[in-house]
């Protein structure tokens, strides 16, 4: 296969983007298909599937195979996608009231069986499409169309569902960052398994500035910390903070007070199989820690798909049975033949069988 | 010897019951497979409880299963059997009201205690007594006691010597029916070849019975049925729900296509999931979902991709998978929808048998969303009405529900198995021309769209649940849903083309057209037969496609003075023709326990009508 060649307008189909002006998705879809273009991937071979939610919209405006799908069900239709020709590689762009509500099982179980996919989970923390109702995701006390009184409920940290159904890779990025989206995609994509990529993403219309807090340009360089695969986990304008795990629990402290030096700070390993660490780095959240961006989990564990056709290869390797007439056959038949049983020439009695057309 | 009684019969039923651990079904199906073997035509119906073990002893964990085998043709497993094998008191109080006047009951005497008979709610320790079946021809034998001498020596434990009693009461019914024991020897030694104690245990056990009723001829009369007058070539038996998942696998090969199955497990459909699941051999590839929805959305996202994309399910599932049934109706996808319906509404009555799914498969959607629906009618045929389904999918870029039915679905029958070759074709609408490739565009006259799938280069198109124009893009123009909408029934009616002419057996006009479709076809056809012989003026119309009807149903129905539509359902397929079929006077004939109709009480009704 001679590599194709690819910009990001190979991807951009001619429907024209209705998302609101300003919205996140644009960055999102942006950063999504420069990084097909740059994948070397017939573009032919690329199938993305949504469920119902305004991310779910994503398929219109790609210049791939698409499949806008009904609420919730994205990663069980795609997983039948992937299943049907593994050559294909399949992303699901679902949100957080598709993912996290009405299609929660299929994400947890689509996790677990480690179906190869590349899941963008376009976290806005509402429900924009029906006009502003409180999401799966909404902090306790968020107030909303549904909850005028403040919500009574504490919300998902999705990451937290990837590993509780021992996911193998985790991704976290924010729309506004095209170089670090770009760079989760990428990993995603290469990933073999299911990847989820959470995307903090603002919606401008019913949650306006749900993620100011952490993409304030004046604090941004203390409340993100961007992970990278070998790196010490430092933050702050000057790299200056870090986190150690002390006490089994992770803390933040500033190099060079008491006594701390770089060498005392946390490498980051995604590929490490115990997941406590990558869980400590999801659940950190403002304002006693920073929030944990980039590829937190990537871990190697055997495809469902992969494995499927696998398991059909090693069967037909051994298989007497080989075609529907070997099938028709097989175990116990008999053969009536006008010797001994019956007279062989059917039944002529009125009212005959019903004859098959 | 000379006072051994040799009956002559044309056709016997015999139910062999017993609480869900004493392996009645086995035990019938063995004599089923061991009878078919010998050509005699026959039909089973499996009963048993939804419970895996309800407690032991007692009426509701009785497992039962019932065999009807002849020289004539058989279509049914018999309304009431001639032989009932009770293993326990709590199966005599079961199926009294499944026995013919007069019949043989053996029964294990040593089952009959008064615990046991108190499990089964009986208050007095006259059994048949209570149960209304003095005169009955009542053979008591110490089953349990005989099994436990016979294994004497074999060093096994109480519980391993019990489970096989089973094959005592197998024996005994052998030698009552001269049905050599070679099959089911060879069945054993398959089985449990790893087993050696096993099939020992159980041949020793097999012979003491069959020897018991050689021994004991005076007390237990032999039948001799003699072969069918059936049809050259190679048989085989098979229940309906095996057949519907052969049909599909020799669709998939006939298509070209690799066939892709996601269900989730539901009594009584599993056992197609299980089939297939066995079949990797030929590519099969199976998905257990974690829910119905999931087993039909992974199988939109197959057809998707281009493979043959089923679904199985009974009632209650189907109702979960309305909403995808919507999608795959939008997306103009193929899809086979397996619906093996039981007794219902809700959980309702999981392991029995009803057609009360026939309104949700038309209309349980919300939206204008016509589908395809046919429906099999005996074991056998499953066969063909899945591989029908799959062309008429594949062929016309629809989803089909195919229904059958937990009688269909257990039962089984001797089937005559054909050769791929004999199978109508199938071709698949995958696209050709990328540069007119449209999403939406279609065949002029069947109006079905093009199928392209992920990797056909330059056939990049998006589907979807919206409505769509040609080319795919979101359209809510007034005039574009109305002319879809109308397309989209339009497409399914054009569907007639491959449905064949509704045909009548017996007369092409007359007193009485029997009307009936799907599982129930066994007991019409009896039922009409048998009202025939004795000169009465009745003919049946079965119908497997239910939408589109056949094109000729108003003519068929035209010639008859008056139409009864006997259906397991409160009149659903009535109401349907009422609406679709109008002009004519309808009468029903309704039945919802949960059990077949039987051909007594279908008689009764239709005399009734007869004489109105």
């Amino acid at each position: 296969m001679t590599e194709q060649k690819y910009t990001i307008k190979d991807f951009k189909s001619e429907n024209e983007v209705r998302w609101c002006p300003g919205c996140g998705d644009y960055a999102i879809m942006n950063a999504v298909q420069r990084t097909m273009a740059e994948m070397g991937i017939p573009k032919e071979k690329f199938a993305v599937i949504s469920g119902i939610g305004c991310s779910s919209r994503f398929p219109y405006y790609m210049n791939t195979f698409g499949f806008h799908t009904i609420h919730g069900r994205a990663a069980a239709v795609a997983s039948g996608v992937k299943m049907a020709n593994p050559d294909l590689s399949v992303w699901v762009v679902t949100g957080d009231g598709d993912a996290m509500a009405i299609g929660g099982n299929h994400f947890i179980h689509t996790i677990r069986r480690n179906m190869d996919l590349n899941i963008v989970l376009f976290n806005n923390r509402i429900y924009g499409l029906t006009k502003g109702q409180y999401s799966p995701t909404s902090d306790r006390g968020f107030r909303s169309k549904t909850s005028p009184f403040g919500t009574i409920e504490d919300p998902f940290v999705p990451g937290q569902l990837v590993v509780g159904a021992r996911g193998t890779f985790f991704a976290r990025t924010i729309d506004g960052n095209l170089k670090v989206s770009q760079s989760v995609f990428q990993q995603a994509a290469a990933h073999k398994g299911a990847s989820v990529v959470e995307v903090l993403q603002n919606c401008v219309i019913y949650n306006n500035g749900v993620h100011k807090a952490i993409t304030d340009p004046e604090h941004r360089a203390d409340r993100q910390l961007i992970l990278e695969q070998g790196k010490p986990m430092l933050f702050g304008a000057e790299n200056e903070k870090g986190l150690i795990m002390e006490n089994g629990h992770l803390k933040v402290v500033k190099i060079g007070e008491n006594g701390i030096t770089k060498d005392d700070i946390l490498v980051h390993d995604a590929t490490d199989l115990d997941p406590s660490v990558h869980l400590s780095l999801i659940s950190m959240g403002l304002p006693d820690f920073p929030v944990a961006f980039g590829v937190i989990r990537n871990v190697d564990s055997p495809a469902y798909d992969t494995e499927m056709e696998n398991q059909i290869k090693e069967v037909q390797q051994k298989r007497k049975i080989t075609c529907v007439d070997d099938l028709l056959v097989s175990g116990n038949t008999w053969e009536v033949t006008g010797n001994g049983n019956g007279n062989g020439k059917g039944k002529t009695e009125e009212c005959p069988d019903k004859k098959l057309k | 010897m000379k006072d051994a009684k040799v009956i002559q019969l044309e056709e016997v039923a015999i139910r062999f019951s017993g609480d869900s651990g004493d392996g009645m079904q086995l035990t019938g199906t063995l004599f089923s497979d061991a009878t078919a073997f010998l050509g005699n035509d026959i039909s089973t119906f499996p009963d048993y409880p939804s419970e895996i073990r309800a407690p032991q002893g007692t009426v509701g964990g009785v497992s039962g299963f019932q065999v009807q085998f002849g020289e004539k043709r058989i279509s049914t497993p018999g309304d009431y059997a001639h032989v009932l094998i009770a293993m326990n008191p709590a199966a005599i109080k079961a199926n009294a009201k499944f026995m013919k006047p007069g019949g043989t009951i053996i029964y294990d005497s040593d089952a009959f205690t008064e615990k046991n008979l108190k499990k089964a709610n009986f208050t007095t320790d006259e059994p048949f007594l209570e149960c209304d079946l003095q005169d009955y021809n009542k053979i008591a034998v110490p089953i349990s006691s005989l099994t436990r001498e016979g294994l004497k020596d074999f060093g096994l434990d109480n519980k391993s010597i019990l489970r096989s009693k089973n094959m005592f009461a197998l024996g005994l019914v052998c030698w009552m029916f001269n049905r050599p024991l070679d099959y089911i020897e060879e069945f054993l030694q398959s089985k449990f070849a790893k087993k050696p104690v096993v099939v020992e245990s159980n041949i020793k056990v097999l012979h003491d019975g069959y020897n018991y009723g050689l021994n004991m001829q005076h007390m237990t009369p032999s039948y001799i049925v003699h072969p069918a007058n059936i049809e050259n070539g190679t048989y085989r038996n098979i229940n309906g729900n095996q057949a519907t998942a052969w049909g599909l696998l020799a669709a998939a090969e006939k298509a070209g296509l690799e066939l892709f199955l996601g269900s989730y497990p539901i009594t009584p459909a599993t056992e197609i999931l299980i089939a297939l699941s066995g079949r990797k051999d030929l590519g099969v590839k199976t998905y257990q979902a974690e829910d119905e929805i999931a087993g039909i959305t992974s199988a939109i996202g197959a057809a998707f991709a281009g493979d043959l994309a089923v679904t199985s399910t009974s009632g209650p599932g189907l109702a979960l998978k309305s909403e995808a049934i919507g999608l795959a109706v939008m997306a103009e996808l193929p899809l086979v929808i397996v619906n093996v319906q039981r007794g219902g509404p809700s959980t309702g009555l999981p392991t029995k048998t009803e057609q009360s799914d026939l309104m949700q498969a038309l209309y349980g959607r919300n939206g204008e969303s016509p589908v395809v629906i046919l429906a099999a009618t005996t074991p056998s045929d499953c066969f063909f009405y899945a591989f029908k389904a799959a062309k008429i999918a594949l062929e016309r870029m629809v989803p089909v529900i195919l229904l059958t039915d937990g009688f269909l679905g257990n039962g089984s029958e001797p089937w005559k198995v054909p050769k791929v070759a004999e199978l109508p074709s199938i071709t698949p609408r995958i696209a050709k021309d990328a540069s007119t490739f449209k999403a939406y565009k279609r065949d002029e006259k069947i109006l079905a769209r093009d199928w392209a799938f992920p990797g056909m280069k330059d056939f990049e198109h998006l589907i979807g649940g919206l409505e769509k124009n040609v080319s795919g893009s979101v359209s809510h123009d007034p005039e574009n849903h109305q002319r879809n909408t109308d397309i989209r029934e339009e497409k399914v009616q054009q569907v007639v083309d491959l449905v064949p002419d509704l045909e009548t057996c017996g007369d092409e006009d007359g007193d009485v057209l029997v009307v009936g479709w799907g599982g129930t076809y066994g007991h019409l056809i009896s039922t009409v037969r048998e009202l025939r012989e004795e000169g009465k003026n009745v003919s049946l119309a079965h119908f497997n496609y239910i939408k589109p009807l056949p094109a000729n149903t108003r003519e068929v129905f035209s010639k008859f003075k008056k139409i009864i539509v006997c259906e397991l359902n409160m009149g659903q397929f009535a109401s349907y023709l009422r609406n679709k079929v109008p002009g004519f006077n309808y009468h029903q004939f309704n039945k919802v326990k949960g059990l077949p109709f039987t051909v007594f009480e279908l008689k009764q009704g239709i005399n009734k009508l007869l004489e109105e």
